[in-house]
């Protein structure tokens, strides 16, 4: 306990760092996923391309790519920028797949009938597809938020501070209690971040609460997240 | 607003063809029900006439004016539609849904939705359904802001796509007192589709029987469909042969009603018939005793 009351300012501003890290990765990670989601729900080729290269781009170990990001792109090993990057990749690559479903998950019927009363393709898009698409979104955000803030810790292993700096830090000094307050750190701000999620998701879509879903995305939300999605251990099950 | 069907072909992408060669004048301010088992084509034909489908040759005309020259989102703006499952939606209000089409026309929110309320007083609907989802309405209530929402932009015409196929039949039944009472409230042009050929002679001015690929089978009134069925086609699907709309007249005790009852003996409806007395209830006929009574008595009878 002693060393936590010391230790606040290091606990403050390597949450802060490491929300830094996440918080573009998750946003920037749903803002491309949602237009490549809403390709793959319309062709099955885009489908398969896409999915298949969501699979293999997350299969790829997080310290791998902590490493091929910087030199692939030129930027300094360094940089935390390079952290970022890779979680993005890693976001995007399981947030296609939730945003296809949930695209897919839009009953047919009412887009039918969108259409009939006289949307326009992009209206029908911005004000019917998306936000009814919103549910399955959320659920996929909020898979890619935990998993994102959990990942960021492997920037550690290469010298870029985050929450994952307690662990090394810990193992170098075998200093167990600085690996248990980093882990508790993580899980905290996943949860947070997991609530201020579904707060958001309650606010933007007041039609789900206190009624079922529709089929389509309680049929969409019950299926099994891919293999290794929200696993801490991280993709490839390796940091 | 008179529609038009000049020739009209639909071949699909895959090859088949749901519509050969469909030519139809649908009168104004009447009601015309399509009715045909599934893959008749009957709503690929309701779907011409809001460009939601594209013939593949022919036209259509509304008013003379030919559909493939207007633009289909604001064609689809000034015809009501209406469809299974009331396609609301979700996300929507119930007073929102109804005010889809004027507030996609640019009406202003606060009018559109004032505009709205008197719709769902015109549909039956209580005004304190407005604030609700639809997924917190009955099925039945869903059908009513189906239809407000068909008729908000005050369309001339209004396209009804098997609009009362799930629901129970008592609500049906209430749905469909409700149209007839709104149609000569209102006197719009409305294209009905339905599987269901009691529906259609009940909600139909003409009735249009298909076959598949969009073959007339029959076109006609339902008297005349009734009376003079056109083939065996026709005679089987109205149930005419199967005897349930051939019914007799039986005396039931000392009152004063008559029972009808169809071929296979099964009660259909009463005659009311003050004194019991026949002939007055099947005047016209030049024989009486052995003339079988049209289905239209059923529904007298029903009521």
């Amino acid at each position: 306990m002693d060393w936590v009351l010391s230790h606040l300012d290091d606990i403050g501003n390597l949450t802060v760092t490491h929300i830094v890290l996440c918080v573009p990765a998750i946003v920037i990670g749903f803002v491309v996923s949602v237009p490549l989601g809403y390709a793959a729900s319309k062709s099955s080729l885009a489908r398969g391309v896409l999915l298949t290269l969501g699979n293999v781009l997350y299969t790829i170990p997080g310290i791998a790519l902590v490493v091929l990001v910087p030199v692939t792109l030129g930027i300094p090993l360094l940089n935390p920028v390079n952290v970022t990057i890779a979680l993005l990749i890693y976001a995007v690559a399981i947030m296609v797949r939730s945003a296809a479903d949930a695209f897919v998950s839009v009953s047919g019927d009412v887009k039918q009938s969108a259409t009939a009363q006289g949307y326009s393709a992009s209206q029908r898009f911005w004000r019917v597809e998306l936000p009814l698409a919103g549910p399955v979104l959320l659920a996929g955000v909020r898979v890619v938020s935990v998993s994102t803030i959990s990942l960021a810790t492997v920037g550690a292993l290469v010298g870029i501070p985050s929450l994952g700096t307690f662990f090394t830090d810990a193992f170098q000094r075998n200093f167990a209690l600085e690996a248990v307050v980093g882990l508790v750190l993580v899980l905290l701000l996943a949860a947070v971040f997991d609530l201020l999620l579904s707060l958001v998701g309650r606010a933007l879509m007041p039609w789900t609460r206190g009624t079922r879903l529709s089929a389509g995305a309680a049929k969409a939300l019950s299926q099994p997240v891919p293999a290794g999605v929200g696993d801490v251990a991280g993709p490839g099950g390796r940091l | 607003m008179a529609i038009e069907f000049r020739n009209v072909r639909k071949t699909y992408p895959d090859g088949t063809t749901a519509v050969e060669d469909f030519s139809l004048t649908i009168p104004s301010r009447s009601t015309t029900v399509f009715v045909g088992s599934s893959g008749c084509g009957n709503t690929t034909l309701l779907r011409m006439i809001n460009r939601m489908v594209d013939a593949t040759s022919g036209q259509v005309l509304i008013d003379g004016e030919d559909v493939g020259a207007i633009e289909p989102v604001a064609l689809r703006r000034r015809i009501g539609y209406v469809m299974q499952n009331s396609g609301l939606l979700p996300h929507r209000t119930v007073i929102d849904n109804v005010a889809t089409v004027p507030v996609l026309t640019g009406t202003p929110k606060a009018k559109a939705r004032e505009q709205s309320m008197a719709l769902l007083d015109r549909v039956g609907l209580d005004r304190s359904l407005a604030k609700r989802y639809p997924g917190q309405l009955s099925g039945g209530q869903q059908q009513r802001v189906g239809v407000a929402r068909g008729l908000a932009a005050d369309p001339n015409i209004l396209l009804m796509d098997e609009p009362f196929g799930a629901v129970d039949p008592i609500v049906r039944d209430e749905l469909q007192r409700e149209l007839l009472r709104l149609q000569r409230e209102l006197g719009k042009t409305v294209v009905f589709v339905t599987h269901d050929i009691d529906e259609a002679f009940l909600l139909g001015t003409q009735v249009v029987i298909l076959k598949r690929g969009g073959v007339v089978a029959q076109i006609g009134t339902p008297a005349e469909i009734l009376a003079r069925p056109k083939d065996d086609f026709v005679a089987d699907f109205i149930g005419a042969k199967r005897g349930k709309r051939r019914l007799t007249v039986e005396q039931q005790g000392d009152g004063d009603d008559l029972l009808l009852v169809d071929s296979s003996g099964y009660p259909a409806g009463l005659i009311s018939a003050p004194g019991g007395r026949l002939e007055p209830v099947l005047s016209g006929g030049s024989d009486p005793k052995s003339r079988s009574v049209s289905n239209k008595t059923d529904q007298a009878g029903d009521a």
